[in-house]
């Protein structure tokens, strides 16, 4: 087993709520993240998904020392950096990096793309070999952009282009570990593919770990090794990709990969859907107990008490429910396009279920 | 005989650097009952046909011809008056972000009311009382009590239904929903598209969604339009476009999408930009992007623009090449092989 | 709300406390004695030193602060015996060279300040908006461009200009309006409307220009929010999209600047008033320059503070009720 590049235990991230009064008083916290453990191993993916709100982001930018956490330990290569100061976390910014969602906000409109890639060396007071022109020229081209456009201004590119600027920058110095918040979701699907394969390439071109914060399902898994679900600043399920999507044990991950529309009509119309009652509760007043008791079909009188600790009930398979599901989904076919299987006519018709399931090796790639 | 008839729809806006065709030549029919998807990337028309279809585009800024027929009337010849009485009465829309959609000066139960009202000669209180019906019914609860709260108090999911419930009030033959989950969580978008398809049952309503999300097209349309660079390139039943399709753009897309159920090594993305809407390329617009092209003798990609034609009844497609090479080089695409 | 209105009241008052302050100290540090400043060129020294103890200018600093703020709140005597005087509270000073309590001149200056200011803020902004959501309605054609040039006009002319035009053209050659005067409106109000009409469009002449630009701009922002589409998708009719729909927001943020600038105009027209000889607070301003008549200036600065205070405390309140989003429970 490979060490973790980033071990993260207990973190919290809390967000002050005050109310303004007679006098503007701390009337309580965001727990925008409540007490996450997770390791990222060297070399791998690890996905954090949930929806809009359960702490994903704030997560990764914790991870990094974007931000202050309130609580918790952070070891990045084997140094502590939980309390690191600004002065003792620079040299190591070299090291860790990130890749920002809007493509559009996270690059200077003034500045010229050469001069954005640049920005790391300069910041860092990095020489590179030939110079930084050149140095820069070759991660252009690296990106699959074209090196002449050096001195072109953000806006004189696509929302997909601008992105590989992102990743160009984020890789300009080598790091070992970027956090990637959303890298794609601004992308349209054909883009999407490129930057995703681009992501690939450079991961094992320099022997990167990914931290991938998303909401998309599907692009989690076609990317990660290891995937972690988030709710409500808690983590629900980790485990590697295969079970987690094959066989998920928490209730929220079944209603979550439920949710996804498949892009496959029959298979679409044969799953059985979970649907989640109600909205997400209130970060600043969660539920008590486990946070996802009152949107959960299983919840029982226990889980309104207790919030369930994060066990393992398989090996490197870690979940938070005191009411596991197993196997929930139904096994349903797939149905590729022009494939061999019997098709229906043109109007919507349901064919008889067969029963093969979809191949779902267990080859952990993380190790 | 189809509810909505739209004949060669032309929308152009005349820009500084040029006329941007953003719609050019779109025609399909949509009977009640049925749902219509248009799928597309970021400029392919998508969004400006549905528009064009609700007489929402300023004509003072957008030049548009063709037809838009419904129920024998051309709405786009009609005067403001007659389209005015048509919106929000015959035709609603629903749009991507219920947050800026929605007033956010006035109280949900008043903007759902006022569209109730402008419709149907009823009292201030009638139509109040006829808002929490429609609040009730897209499953707000409490909705007599959360009628008089106003929009930055609900949540993404609420705002959306509280959309659809006004869509809804006038009980309209034809429902635009643009992007109407793009915005939402999955979770939340499990239910509101389970609302849409709910809600077209119940009241046997015409309804096009548009997404570029080729999972929300296979869960609720019956037909499916592909749209690339302002022109429809492929149109069937949703069985046809996900496991038929032919139109290599249509390929493309369903092979660069990553999917839930299945792990592919590499995905298989269309390579280059879409082009942009002021420098059409010459022949076919998707031309520079495609990976059928060399199966295409001589240079008919690079000249002519290919006709939508039919390749089987009620699918239709816009490609040089012939219907089984192109299924040929689909399933290659599909199986990575090229 | 209650709170809220309490709490922002509060700072309200301690604001003014400081600024009370602040132009105290201010006053206090000028180079000038104000003592000998109450009599003429050819003064003893026995009648400045007298005058010096009669009005406090011999306490230290902080003591005729006190004094001041007492004052405010329970009335002032000055001197002993028969040369004593007295202003009642709330007094904001003794004018030596005026022989009269600071309040008083102020109450009296008051009432022309006040329907001037109030005709004219009335007059810009009720005409800049009209004109604004035309131009807006009309936008790129002739109205809009025509406002626009017109804008540029206004904004461009300063009202010592046009106020000396109108009367040297207007009212000295051509005679068409009534020369300069001042009556009370409740006394004759033809008269007060005849005299006061000239100051109000020279007055309101470059905010107007302003609020048309601002109005515009506003309009059209607003018609292109998504809310705007949604209430056209509905079928109202373009005049409710407009009037209900677009005008609200697209005007609220217009509700701080009108307030914001009523009240600067309250605190005295200073040029307007001396043209048009309007015994009002901008007249008492820059007649008590002239003299260095340090008491009724600072009178006057402090109750020009006070309203714009006052109009920050109102237009936060206000802002509350129009903006649901910023409403406090």
């Amino acid at each position: 087993m490979t060490e973790p590049i980033l071990s993260i235990t207990d973190l919290q991230m809390y967000f002050p709520v005050m109310k303004t009064g007679l006098r503007t008083v701390k009337t309580g916290d965001v727990k925008a993240v409540d007490g996450i453990s997770l390791d990222v191993m060297q070399g791998e993916t690890l996905g954090l998904v949930g929806e809009s709100g359960c702490g994903k982001s704030t997560a990764g930018r914790a991870a990094i020392r974007l931000l202050n956490p309130t609580g918790g330990k952070i070891v990045f290569e084997g140094q502590d950096i939980t309390n690191a100061s600004r002065r003792e976390l620079r040299p190591l910014r070299t090291r860790m990096q990130m890749v920002f969602q809007d493509p559009y906000s996270s690059l200077n409109p003034r500045h010229t793309v050469g001069r954005i890639i640049a920005a790391p060396f300069e910041i860092q007071g990095v020489k590179p070999e030939g110079g930084i022109k050149k140095a820069v020229q070759e991660l252009m081209e690296r990106v699959g952009l074209n090196p002449e456009h050096y001195n072109r201004y953000p806006n004189e590119f696509s929302g997909g282009q601008r992105q590989r600027i992102g990743v160009a920058r984020s890789i300009a110095l080598r790091p070992s570990f970027i956090v990637l918040d959303e890298p794609v979701s601004a992308l349209d699907v054909s883009i999407q593919a490129q930057v995703v394969n681009l992501l690939d390439d450079i991961q094992k071109e320099f022997k990167l770990s990914y931290l991938f914060v998303a909401h998309d399902l599907s692009v989690v898994r076609h990317i990660s090794d290891r995937v972690a679900v988030m709710y409500l600043g808690h983590i629900m399920e980790i485990t590697d990709r295969d079970t987690l999507y094959a066989a998920p044990q928490h209730p929220y991950t079944q209603a979550l990969l439920s949710a996804v529309p498949l892009p496959d009509p029959i298979a679409e119309s044969q799953r059985e859907r979970i649907l989640l009652q109600g909205d997400l509760p209130s970060p600043i007043n969660p539920p008590s107990g486990c946070v996802f008791r009152t949107r959960c079909v299983f919840a029982q009188d226990l889980c309104a008490v207790d919030m369930p600790e994060l066990r393992e009930v398989a090996p490197g398979h870690k979940i938070a429910c005191h009411f596991p599901q197993i196997s929930l989904q139904k096994q349903i076919e797939i149905r590729r396009p022009h494939s061999d299987q019997p098709m229906p006519p043109s109007s919507i018709q349901v064919d008889r279920p067969q029963t093969s399931g979809p191949a779902s090796g267990r080859d952990f790639v993380g190790e | 005989m189809s509810y909505l008839e739209v004949k060669d729809l032309r929308v152009a806006f005349p820009t500084d650097d040029g006329l941007v065709q953003a719609v050019d030549g779109v025609s399909f029919n949509i009977e009640r009952g049925k749902t219509l998807g248009i799928v597309g990337e970021s400029g392919s028309g998508k969004s400006v046909t549905s528009l064009a279809i609700m007489s929402l585009l300023n004509r003072k800024h957008a030049i548009i011809s063709g037809e838009v027929i419904i129920e024998g009337k051309n709405l786009i010849t009609a005067d403001e008056e007659t389209v005015r009485s048509y919106r929000g009465h015959e035709m609603a829309m629903i749009f991507q972000d219920p947050m800026s959609s929605l007033h956010p000066f006035f109280s949900v139960g008043d903007q759902v009311a006022e569209a109730y009202k402008v419709h149907n000669d009823v009292s201030d209180e009638k139509a109040f009382d006829h808002a929490i019906q429609m609040l009730d019914r897209v499953g707000i609860p409490e909705p007599a009590k959360r009628a008089s709260d106003f929009p930055h108090q609900f949540s993404g999911g609420m705002r959306q239904r509280a959309m659809i419930a006004m869509a809804l009030c006038n009980d309209p033959s034809l429902l635009i929903a643009d992007e109407p989950t793009t915005a939402l969580d999955v979770t939340v978008q499990a239910q509101i598209l389970s609302l849409i398809k709910d809600v077209q049952k119940e009241f046997n309503s015409a309804v096009i969604v548009i997404t570029h999300d080729l999972g929300v097209v296979a869960e609720v349309a019956d037909d499916v339009m592909v749209m690339y660079a302002g022109r429809v390139v492929e149109r069937g039943t949703v069985n046809d476009i996900f496991y038929r399709p032919e139109m290599p753009y249509t390929v493309g897309l369903l092979s660069s999408a990553p999917r839930l159920d299945q792990v592919s090594d590499r995905l298989i993305p269309i390579e280059g930009q879409p082009p942009s809407l002021l420098r059409l390329p010459a022949g076919c617009s998707f031309a520079p992007r495609c990976f059928a092209k060399s199966h295409v003798n001589g240079d008919a990609c690079d000249t002519t623009m290919p006709e939508l034609l039919q390749t089987r009844p009620g699918h239709d497609v816009r490609c040089h090449l012939e219907s089984s090479a192109r299924i040929s080089v689909a399933k290659q695409r599909l199986a990575g092989e090229n | 709300m209650g709170i809220y209105i309490f709490r922002r009241t509060l700072y309200a008052i301690a604001l003014l406390f400081v600024i009370s302050l602040v132009v105290f100290v201010l006053f206090s540090a000028l180079p000038f004695d104000p003592a000998s400043l109450t009599c003429g060129k050819n003064c003893t020294t026995e009648v400045i030193e007298a005058n010096r103890i009669r009005l406090g200018y011999d306490l230290p600093m902080w003591e005729q602060y006190v004094k001041f703020l007492q004052g405010i709140f329970i009335g002032r005597d000055y001197g002993h015996g028969v040369a004593s005087f007295t202003c009642p509270a709330p007094a904001l000073g003794y004018s030596f060279f005026r022989q009269e309590c600071v309040t008083s001149l102020l109450i009296t200056a008051l009432p022309p300040t006040i329907w001037l200011a109030i005709g004219s803020v009335t007059l810009w902004v009720g005409t800049g908006i009209l004109l604004g959501i035309w131009a807006a309605r009309r936008r790129g054609g002739a109205p809009d461009h025509i406002i626009n040039v017109l804008t540029v006009f206004a904004t461009s002319m300063p009202t010592f200009l046009t106020g000396q035009m109108a009367l040297t053209f207007l009212i000295g050659k051509f005679g068409w309006i009534p020369p300069p005067d001042y009556y009370e409106p409740y006394q004759n109000f033809p008269k007060f409307f005849s005299t006061m009409f000239l100051p109000w469009i020279v007055l309101a002449l470059p905010g107007l220009a302003i609020y048309a630009r601002l109005t515009r701009g506003f309009v059209l922002e607003t018609g292109s929010e998504d809310f705007v589409r949604t209430a056209r998708a509905k079928g109202l009719p373009e005049k409710t999209i407009l009037w209900r729909h677009t005008l609200r927001p697209a005007l609220s943020p217009l509700t701080t600047l009108a307030a914001l600038d009523l009240a600067f105009m309250l605190g005295g027209a200073v040029v307007t008033e001396k043209i048009f000889s309007i015994p009002g607070l901008g007249r008492l301003t820059i007649q008590s320059v002239i003299q260095y008549d340090l008491p009724v200036i600072v009178g006057t600065t402090i109750l020009a503070a006070a309203f714009i205070v006052v109009a920050n405390l109102i237009v936060d309140i206000l802002y509350s009720v129009i903006d649901p989003r910023v409403r406090l429970k």
